[in-house]
């Protein structure tokens, strides 16, 4: 018989398992385009919206207008806060700094702040705002006659560039920002170099026929799998109770004034991030130098080059832009990382910028995490504009990675 | 056979790579200033005795190398000889070309910078030129030296690894069957350079190309395997020889294609 005769080719039955295949896939990725598209959703329904405004003195009552309150002469301004506050809050505010000297700025942020006094009483998310604008107006006057409607944007530059306070309206995210950048950069120059010697020594020097070579690299996929918490709690012991003294910047004589001289800095929060990263930036540098082809390195041996030439010469300038594109994109994940900076001792509550790798330090996650359990609604609007703070730094991040990668595709061919 | 000095010596080679015996009891004299070509079968150890002469094998994890390579009356595999030196003095050339990713002049000057020239720039840029010509890729890459290697074409990229290996001033040159990624005109002009580079080295090119072998060589080693697939030498000739009136009944069967 022939063989040919044998074959059951059935082939409608083939294309039609290979359709649904098809499907499977497409539905896939449908469904991951959906989640993430209701996570953006839900960000920005809650970073921008109406809300229920209430004034213990209104802007209009006094023919002040909120926008162009800051180009008021001093005088006037001056004039409105003596009117309003008691002889002992202005003696208060004098002996802080004269009024005389404040700018125009800081003076009309006083009278928002002491003699207007406005109090977000209630927030709805963008859509509802939008689509029952009225209905909100009219539930607004009905529970708070004295309040006034606004439209909130609470994600805007005033929020980006003001530190953090528990008025909601005057809360600001400048603080986690410049805090989530402190540690991204202590996480990277600890990780990168660290990582890099590590990935060079394991795939260049280390004989993979050693046990303990083996239980070394079986022990950083490990290490790159375990729960951030836990990094956090080796943070604490390593950098914030036993070496205190490094840390808090005590040892150099270096603690910046009204910070307490413990270790719960900035330098221990980006030490403890950098550790977190660093099995995934070995990982991923070994990788990097592993996709050197073995070809490049034999030509430069054959040369008479010695190990430390074909390392720096070849294996490193070729395996740059991968190194690069892991790092940044472990890096991404740990400007996202809560738990380790918690335990770490993150502050939830801080007004002034970190200055020093020995100042204390908030972080965006730790912000967004904060306000996230506060009772009134209104944290939730700042927490979802945080979440937008963060999401564009991560995306800033994981660009340059992909134009990086571009970049290097680009310039080379084996 | 040559009455001048061989330019090296095999005596007595076993390689071992772990627990396999991969070469046994190779003994072999390559003479100065001629092309001699290592054939025999997929399998048989030729790539593992060409890399045992400048030391590349030891880069490989497991592998064991006994016996000798004399190189100027001195054992390469002696402690106190340096393998980076060993592998200056003997050039090799790869199966698949190899340029490094950068210019064309860089691919040349690299080796002979990183091998502590000290000399001014003009010297160098004339050192460049000398291993291009010497490889006869100047005059088609001399406007276009900047550009980078990998620009080039298959035979081209050849031709400038073989540039790169002759700029570091090698006394012997070891070629990987350099011709088999490449075109039937490409592989002449490299047959041809090999002619030409003959008068100033002596070459030792593994081939898989029997006609090859008889158009280029001087002298020609037959390799074979055994029935523990262990490579080992089963004829070393004069290529003439070889190729007309082989000695041995496998080298006949071998070149006359009926095995291997």
């Amino acid at each position: 018989m022939n063989a040919a005769a044998r074959f059951h080719p059935n082939l409608p039955a083939r294309h039609r398992r290979a359709r649904w295949g098809l499907v499977l896939f497409q539905s896939a990725t449908l469904f991951g385009i959906v989640v993430l598209m209701a996570l953006l959703y839900n960000i920005v329904n809650g970073a921008f919206g109406l809300a229920a405004v209430r004034y213990r003195i209104y802007p209009g009552d006094l023919g002040l207008d909120l926008t162009t309150i800051t180009a008021l002469p001093p005088e006037q301004l001056r004039g409105l806060l003596a009117a309003y506050l008691s002889p002992g809050q202005l003696r208060t505010l004098e002996r802080e700094k004269p009024l005389d000297q404040r700018s125009a700025d800081e003076l009309a942020r006083l009278v928002v702040e002491r003699v207007l006094r406005p109090k977000v009483l209630d927030t709805w998310p963008l859509v509802p705002s939008l689509l029952h604008t009225r209905e909100i107006v009219a539930e607004v006057q009905q529970k708070y006659p004295d309040a006034e409607v606004r439209w909130m944007a609470w994600f805007n530059q005033r929020f980006l560039s003001r530190p953090q306070s528990s008025d909601p309206i005057r809360a600001g995210v400048r603080t986690a920002i410049l805090g989530s950048l402190w540690l991204v950069g202590i996480a990277a120059l600890t990780a990168l170099p660290l990582g890099v010697a590590a990935a060079i020594y394991l795939e260049e020097y280390a004989r993979r026929d050693r046990w303990f070579n083996r239980l070394i690299q079986t022990n950083i996929n490990n290490l790159a799998g375990v729960p951030s918490i836990i990094y956090g709690i080796l943070g604490l012991a390593i950098f914030v109770r036993a070496l205190e003294p490094v840390t808090s910047g005590a040892l150099f004589g270096a603690v910046p004034e009204g910070v307490t001289a413990n270790g719960r800095t900035v330098l221990s929060g980006g030490l403890t991030l950098g550790l977190l990263v660093l099995p995934i930036v070995i990982i991923n540098a070994q990788e990097a130098i592993r996709a050197v082809p073995a070809s490049l390195r034999e030509a430069a041996y054959a040369l008479g080059a010695t190990k430390w030439q074909v390392i720096w010469h070849h294996v490193l300038p070729n395996a740059l832009a991968g190194i690069m594109t892991g790092t940044i994109l472990a890096l991404s994940r740990a400007l996202g990382e809560t738990a380790p900076l918690v335990v770490v001792g993150a502050s939830t509550f801080i007004t002034f910028d970190p200055t020093s790798p020995f100042s204390k330090f908030t972080a965006l996650p730790i912000q967004i995490y904060q306000w996230t359990a506060r009772p009134q609604p209104v944290f939730r609007n700042l927490a979802a504009a945080a979440s937008i703070a963060l999401l564009v730094m991560l995306f800033v991040l994981n660009g340059t990675a992909v134009y990086i990668r571009y970049r290097a595709r680009r310039s080379q061919r084996w | 056979m040559s009455d001048a000095a061989p330019a090296l010596e095999i005596r007595n080679l076993n390689v071992y790579y772990g627990d396999f015996h991969a070469v046994r009891d190779v003994s072999l004299t390559f003479p100065r200033n001629k092309i001699t070509a290592i054939i025999g079968p997929s399998g048989c150890g030729k790539s593992t005795v060409l890399r045992s002469i400048n030391r590349m094998n030891d880069l490989i994890p497991n592998v064991r190398i006994e016996g000798q390579v004399l190189f100027e009356g001195k054992n390469i595999y002696d402690p106190d000889v340096d393998p980076v030196e060993v592998r200056r003095r003997i050039g090799m050339v790869f199966q698949k070309p190899n340029p490094f990713p950068k210019s064309i002049y860089e691919n040349v000057a690299w080796g002979v910078r990183i091998n502590g020239f000290r000399g001014s720039k003009a010297e160098l840029d004339a050192l460049v030129e000398e291993a291009l010509r010497g490889a006869a890729l100047w005059d088609e890459v001399k406007d276009k030296l900047h550009q980078s290697g990998l620009s080039l074409s298959g035979g081209q990229q050849q031709r400038l690894c073989i540039a790169r290996a002759i700029a570091v001033r090698p006394e012997i040159i070891l070629m990987d069957e350099p011709a088999s990624a490449l075109d039937p005109i490409a592989t002449l002009r490299i047959e041809d350079l090999m002619r030409d580079l003959a008068r100033e080295y002596t070459i030792i090119v593994v081939t898989h190309n029997m006609q090859q072998a008889a158009r280029v060589s001087d002298y020609t080693a037959f390799f074979s395997t055994d029935e523990t697939r262990t490579g080992h030498l089963v004829e070393f000739g004069p290529t003439e020889q070889i190729f007309t009136n082989p000695k041995d009944p496998r080298t006949e069967a071998y070149i006359t294609g009926r095995f291997g």
